[in-house]
């Protein structure tokens, strides 16, 4: 992975409510019953999670599709 | 899903039917398998298969009587392939010898087999591989001695000794010389035989058996009386068959109408009976295709050269390997595919209806695990062509839209699959597009025009103008109704919503006096007719062609057009004549595509096709818009949009109609999903506006956005509308849920309306907010 990839993929967000820079934590992902415990960007403060347009079209696509087939 | 229905349908698939040699072949040889094995020079593949039917392929290869090629279809293009002498160019050319014969756990059952002809032989034979124990009584000192009579010429003896040494190899009993009953028995009597063994078969040969008298029931005194389906006798335990069956008629040919292949057939299916004897079984249950048959299977011989056959440089040494590769190829190796034919959907999946219809019925009672064929199931286009092309009128678009009822009802259709149709479904019912009124100034409406909503989307100012045209040239009151008929419910096999939604249209109809429909689009005319019976539906091509066309209607630019017939009217010649009379009086010329009227295809729409499995759609789309260089006329705007997306110039029919005014109309690209909800928003205002002098006013977005044609592309391609970045904007700015990227100071934000939330990275600018890019997932985070 290329210093500018892992970069596009956590970049440096600053939660706009708070104020506060957003950091790496546990969040839970969920679709048609099942559940995943992911790491991802989020407020320390208010909670407010990013979901990088990377994994929303890449990694969940997939689960969603394969989830909606079972 | 009802099972029996569900096999009903497998079985309206012909395409596992044998071909016509097969059928006709008593025991039906796979012919068409054996040459392919030959067409690509592999004579040991070949020879297995002729061997897996044929206990005795050497000798029958020489001899048999090849009942098979008078129904080749090649018989009329060239002449009929010559199996039998294909047959021979196995035995001759294949270089692996045959594997060893296998044979079941031996059983303690003892059968008696009598006569060592072919029929006996072949009963033997069979009988052993099942594991009974065979005794093979012959009355003569040789087995297979009338064979050995037709000369070397004819079947070398060697071949016979080679096929006979296969049998012996296995564990048969032979008694030689031992003649069972008759006068100069020298074996024991079939009396004693039948006391002695579990079952017997009888192959003695063509003549008389007036010896067998005091044992069996014989036919004019001198013939055992034989049942023809079970070679049943009159003693339950005694079968027979052979040329004591069949060869009744000694003035047939000269060999008393010898058959060695129905020799075979007899010893095989006398021993089927034997096996269902000692069963206890029915004999004569489901042996319908027993012996030859006349199969279902349909090939077209349509477009095929004549091919003159192979001769053989030297008869009496058979086909050369060249010569039998030659003649090999000019198989036609038959099947139907008539469906797969013309349908990339049938044609993607690499199968045909019969093995589809099973695995969507599998894929439908699964009921914990992966369901494998929802894929199959959601691709179809429900456009019945397939129904029109088969010869048992199969319609596997039918089947499909069960599967997708079915499977809705039992909550397994995949969410997401249909959901963003039935988004665009639900914006088209509701209040933001929907009216139903008399015509401007009237209190009662004889007809009702109802555009669509895929019209309205597509071109607003034609669905106007024309409704103006209606008005001044029908007399009564010409109503207007916007809404969608419900198409994409139907198609998602949402029984429920599509109920609702034509029950919500016939109610607004009924109340407008239940005038006359009037249908701009196909789809909205096949739904009307085939599931709201009481509302009468007329195609706007039909009263167009009645009434006249508005006087500024001119030709295009172009003069020559190849129409697209729209599927869902492929069988409404009335409305497919309009159209022609209609481009007629417009001056244009028309070329027909070969695939017309009843045989047109779709355009990637129908059935939500392009939402479930965009790449079928494509090829869909691509093999249709190359079937003429010539603009495409379409009726139905999504067909043109379609066309046109793909680079293809297309008219619709109103474009000609109503005149252009904007540029070249078959070049014109269709709007995009966010302007196809505002056109319809914006066609309701308008005639409001215009027709029914009210005031309303198209308010701007206090959200205004600024969208690059690369942010546009990225839109259509995520099916993400404006309106629902509008939502992800109103929501960040009301609430501050936002969040900036402090490498480009961008904005990032999501918002959740129901079941799919959506990202939106902006920037806000003087003039708005400008959009950098947009996602979406249906996952739920917390």
């Amino acid at each position: 992975m290329t210093d500018k990839q892992k970069a596009s993929d956590t970049p440096s967000l600053v939660c706009q409510k708070c104020q506060q820079p957003m950091t790496m934590g546990k969040v839970v992902v969920s679709y048609l019953g099942a559940k995943f415990p992911i790491e991802l960007l989020r407020c320390p403060s208010c909670g407010l999670i990013y979901v990088p347009e990377s994994l929303a079209t890449g990694k969940m696509e997939q689960v969603e599709q394969s989830l909606e087939d079972k | 899903m009802d099972r029996q229905r569900v096999r009903e349908r497998e079985n309206q698939c012909i395409q596992e039917q044998p071909p016509t040699c097969t059928a006709a072949c008593p025991i039906h040889v796979d012919a068409r398998g054996m040459i392919e094995g030959i067409g690509k020079q592999d004579f040991s593949a070949a020879f297995a298969i002729f061997n897996r039917f044929v206990p005795f392929p050497r000798i029958i290869s020489r001899i048999c009587d090849h009942p098979c090629e008078p129904e080749c279809l090649r018989h009329e293009l060239g002449g009929a392939i010559r199996i039998n002498a294909l047959e021979r160019a196995c035995v001759d050319y294949s270089t692996k010898k045959p594997a060893c014969v296998t044979y079941s756990a031996k059983k303690s059952t003892r059968i008696a087999v009598v006569g060592g002809g072919l029929s006996g032989l072949t009963a033997a034979f069979d009988l052993i591989t099942k594991g009974y124990q065979v005794v093979l009584f012959e009355a003569t000192g040789q087995l297979a001695g009338r064979l050995r009579e037709l000369g070397e010429e004819s079947l070398p003896q060697q071949l016979i000794d080679e096929d006979l040494a296969a049998l012996q190899s296995l564990p048969v009993e032979v008694r030689l010389n031992t003649r069972v009953g008759g006068y100069a028995q020298t074996g024991p009597s079939l009396s004693a035989v039948i006391e002695e063994f579990d079952a017997v078969y009888l192959g003695v040969g063509p003549d008389s058996a007036a010896y067998l008298e005091n044992e069996l029931t014989l036919e004019a005194g001198e013939r055992i009386a034989i049942e023809p389906l079970t070679f049943a006798t009159s003693h339950p335990k005694v079968f027979a068959g052979g040329s004591q069956r069949y060869s009744r008629d000694k003035d047939n040919d000269g060999a008393n109408g010898f058959s060695p292949i129905t020799s075979v057939h007899d010893g095989r299916y006398a021993v089927l009976s034997i096996e269902r004897f000692l069963q206890k079984a029915s004999l004569s249950a489901n042996r319908d295709q027993q012996g030859p048959f006349k199969t279902k299977l349909f090939t077209t011989t349509k477009g095929i050269e004549p091919a003159a056959t192979v001769p053989m440089t030297d008869p009496s040494q058979g086909y050369s390997r060249e010569e039998a590769v030659g003649e090999a190829k000019r198989c036609l190796h038959c099947e139907c595919l008539e469906c797969v034919k013309v349908c990339e959907y049938l044609a993607h999946f690499k199968s045909y209806p019969k093995r589809y219809i099973r695995e969507l019925y599998n894929n439908y009672c699964i009921v914990l695990g992966m369901h494998p064929s929802n894929r199959l199931m959601n691709s179809c286009a429900l456009c019945e062509l397939c129904t029109t092309v088969c010869p048992e009128n199969l319609s596997m678009g039918g089947f499909v839209l069960e599967t997708r009822q079915a499977m809705v009802e039992i909550g397994k259709m995949p969410p997401s699959v249909h959901a963003f149709a039935l988004r665009d479904l639900a914006f088209s019912t509701s209040e933001q597009f929907t009216l139903a009124r008399h015509q401007p100034g009237h209190q009662s409406s004889r007809y009702l025009f109802f555009p669509g909503c895929q019209l309205s989307a597509s071109s607003p100012g034609q669905v106007f103008d024309i409704y103006q045209h209606l008005q001044q040239s029908i007399a009564g009151g010409v109503g207007l109704m916007l809404g969608c008929c419900g198409a994409p419910a139907d198609w998602a096999g949402r029984k429920d919503l599509f109920g609702e939604t034509l029950a919500a249209i016939q109610k607004q109809w009924e109340e407008l006096g239940s005038p006359q429909v009037i249908t701009a689009c196909s789809s909205c005319y096949r739904m009307f007719k085939d599931h709201a019976p009481s509302m009468p539906v007329e195609s706007l091509w039909t009263v167009l062609d009645r009434v006249g066309l508005p006087a500024s209607a001119a030709p295009a630019s172009s003069t020559l057009v190849a129409i697209h017939d729209a599927c869902t009217t492929r069988h409404e010649n009335e409305i497919q004549d309009s159209v022609r009379h209609l481009l007629g009086k417009l001056g244009v010329e028309i070329s027909e595509l070969k695939d017309n009227r009843s045989l047109t295809t779709c355009c990637g729409y129908g059935g939500l096709m392009s939402l479930a499995n965009p790449e079928v759609a494509g090829k869909v789309v691509q093999r249709r818009i190359h079937d003429s260089e010539a603009d495409y006329l379409t009726y139905c705007a999504m067909c043109r949009d379609n066309f046109a997306a793909k680079g293809k110039r297309t008219f619709h029919l109103l474009d000609l109609i109503c005149g252009s005014s904007n540029g070249d109309a078959a070049q014109r690209k269709g709007p995009g999903y966010s302007q196809r909800h505002e056109n319809r928003a914006r066609l309701k205002s308008r005639v409001r506006r215009e027709l029914w002098g009210e005031n309303v006013v198209d308010e701007a977005d206090p959200i205004q956005l600024i969208l690059s044609p690369e942010v546009l592309q990225i839109m259509e391609k995520r099916m993400v509308l404006a309106e629902d970045i509008r939502k992800v904007i109103a929501h960040a700015e009301a609430t501050g849920e936002k969040m900036e990227d402090t490498a480009t100071g961008r904005l990032l934000a999501s918002y959740r309306p129901i079941a799919v939330t959506y990202w939106v990275e902006y920037s806000v600018r003087e003039t708005g907010f400008e959009i950098h890019n947009v996602y979406s997932h249906r996952m739920e985070v917390s």
